[in-house]
């Protein structure tokens, strides 16, 4: 018992060196979008101390409206422009309708509208694209589907060109979300909202521009999960579930921090997929993907309660 | 827009017209009246300080005249118009920048980021613009460098441009505040007891900073102050509050001699 647990698996990983890259390689694909996910969390909890319960529902919401777009004849890519621009549309409706009557109220009122508008957008995308399942428009989008073998250590390691695909497409976000975080005006007044309500106020920040612009952020990395994880499962409502696997990321990175979110999807992705195929599989009969993080989480916190990078520990006065 | 004549200074700097006005300005809060009936104005280029023992009601004319706190009665006049009721974004935007009393900075952010969020009031770049980092908002970004390494430089603040504000001591932190006030290049700068909790030294310097912004950039000024000594040789014009009201309105000298003035800072029971 002890040697499948502390031993046998490391033996494994040793001795088949290709497998442990192929293992890596798709917890790296999970895991940026982990990443990606749970900086859309970050972005508007850290501006308006929201919960947004509406990050999986938006996924669907993307998913669904590029595919019935493209549906109606419209070509691929005009679709996508179309759909950013519905997700757009999406994050001043919300902003009006919703953040800014309901400003001043206690943080869980504001936590509850967003289950709201989870309730409502599942009904309004029933209501105009049926709740059957479809298939992402991946082809069309041209996105490659082919893959590409490697050979490392004499054995073999499996490219999915989609895979790549995702990999690039969301690696590159997330370093422009950090590039635009980091280095523009538009950037900066986010993060100083995050820092310092009274602060941003002075110094001329607009607090529904910046709503708007990080709901709308939010709806960018919708739609690009939702194209990434629909080529893969489909698009149906079931989509949903991307934005619960970053539950645990934000339990170890903390709701505030960027860096926590990004490091923590990718530590979530591949430690996962580490323990289900050396530790799940052989031991407890796999599976283990849907709850290995949330253990995970709930481990690092007993240790660190601020969780892996968490800013702030002292309540602020 | 002068409406009013200006005046010139014993040390011999001219001032223009009124910059702004307060109307009868009233402030409830509940039952609270912090504050009551009370008017000035603030000429352009003066220093003017608002002093009074503490809970006189400083920081809330502050809070009005920076559009945190909406007067329950009276009037803001601004360049010469009435000033309908505005956020504090939208007041920042028409060129009045501001500190706080207790510190409010970006504290996970650099001294330079800081000091750049004092840019913001003059973004004209739009949003596409700038996340694809594009024509404008380039041009933009390298301005605002400019102008912000100035003010840096100005403040002799350049050792600690690229260090979290959360780690720098007080004394430095308050001083990044005014950087960050100041890179606004405002009409009128709002200073809420920028010497409060310093020891002599930061003092000092603290108050050659402001005379030199006040100097060297004509920018008007009106900060606020509870110990009488520290800004008597800063302003050139008093107000003085206590318990919501103003009880003395003149220069350094004049407040000085003002009874009630006195009476307030000793304790007299009224
Ligand atoms: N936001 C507020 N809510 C309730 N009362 C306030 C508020 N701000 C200030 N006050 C009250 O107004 C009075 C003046 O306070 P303040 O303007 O901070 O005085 P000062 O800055 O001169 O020390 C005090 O009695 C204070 O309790
Ligand atoms: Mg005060």
């Amino acid at each position: 018992m002890l040697n499948d647990i502390f031993i046998a698996p490391f033996v494994d990983m040793f001795t088949a060196p290709d497998f442990l890259m192929q293992v890596l390689w798709e917890g790296l694909v999970s895991g940026i979008l982990y990443a990606l996910i749970a900086l859309g969390f970050v972005l508007i909890f850290r501006s308006s101390r929201i919960f947004n319960f509406a990050q999986g529902i938006m996924v669907v919401f993307a998913a669904l409206t590029l595919v019935g777009l493209f549906a109606m004849g419209i070509p691929a890519w005009i679709s996508v422009g179309l759909t950013l621009v519905v997700m757009f549309v999406l994050a001043v409706a919300i902003e009006r309708v919703v953040l800014r009557p309901l400003v001043g109220q206690p943080d869980i009122i504001l936590f509850m509208a967003t289950i709201g508008i989870t309730l409502f957008l599942i009904g309004f995308g029933e209501t105009i694209f049926g709740g059957e399942n479809k298939v992402m428009i991946t082809e069309e989008l041209g996105i490659p589907t082919g893959d590409t073998v490697l050979e490392p250590f004499g054995g073999l390691l499996i490219l999915q060109h989609l895979d790549i695909t995702v990999v690039v497409v969301a690696t590159l976000l997330v370093l422009g979300l950090l590039a635009f975080l980091n280095y523009t005006q538009m950037g900066r007044a986010i993060r100083a909202l995050g820092d310092d309500h009274q602060a941003a106020l002075s110094v001329g920040i607009s607090l529904q521009t910046i709503w708007v612009l990080v709901w709308f952020i939010a709806g960018i990395i919708a739609l690009v999960t939702g194209i990434a994880w629909g080529a893969r499962a489909g698009v149906s409502f079931a989509l949903e579930v991307i934005a619960y696997k970053a539950l645990p990321v934000l339990m170890l990175g903390g709701l505030e921090s960027i860096t926590g979110a990004i490091v923590g999807g990718l530590m979530i992705g591949i430690l996962e997929k580490l323990f289900e195929i050396y530790w799940g599989q052989p031991l407890l009969g796999g599976n283990t993907e849907t709850w290995f993080a949330f253990v995970l989480a709930l481990i690092v916190l007993l240790f660190r309660p601020q969780g892996l990078f968490g800013e702030r520990i002292i309540e602020r006065v | 827009m002068k409406d009013t004549e200006g005046y010139v200074t014993a040390d011999g700097r001219q001032i223009g017209g009124t910059l702004m006005e307060m109307r009868n300005i009233t402030l409830r809060f509940g039952g609270v009246v912090a504050i009551q009936d009370i008017s000035f104005d603030i000429r352009e280029g003066e220093v003017r300080a608002i002093i009074g023992p503490n809970g006189a009601g400083k920081s809330s004319m502050l809070n009005v005249i920076s559009g945190f706190y909406t007067p329950s009665e009276g009037e803001v006049w601004y360049k010469g118009a009435k000033r309908p009721p505005m956020k504090p974004f939208e007041v920042a935007r028409q060129g009045v920048a501001r500190t706080f009393q207790n510190i409010a900075l970006f504290e996970g952010m650099t001294v330079l980021d800081n000091v750049m969020t004092g840019r913001l009031t003059h973004m004209n770049a739009g949003i596409a613009s700038q996340a694809l980092w594009w024509g404008k908002a380039r041009d933009e970004e390298m301005e605002n460098r400019e102008k912000v390494e100035r003010v840096i430089d100005f403040l002799e603040i350049q050792n600690i441009r690229k260090t979290p504000v959360g780690r720098l001591p007080y004394g430095l932190k308050k001083r990044v505040e005014l950087a960050r006030a100041l890179a606004a290049e405002p009409s009128i700068l709002l200073l809420d007891e920028p010497m409060a909790g310093m020891n002599v030294e930061e003092k000092e310097d603290m108050s050659r900073f402001i005379l030199d912004v006040n100097d060297e950039f004509g920018t008007t000024i009106c900060l606020i102050e509870h110990d009488m000594g520290v800004v008597m040789d800063l302003s050139d014009r008093v107000v003085v509050m206590d318990y919501g009201k103003k009880i003395g309105d003149g220069t350094p000298d004049e407040v000085r001699n003002n009874q009630d003035v006195i009476d307030a800072y000793l304790g007299v029971p009224h």
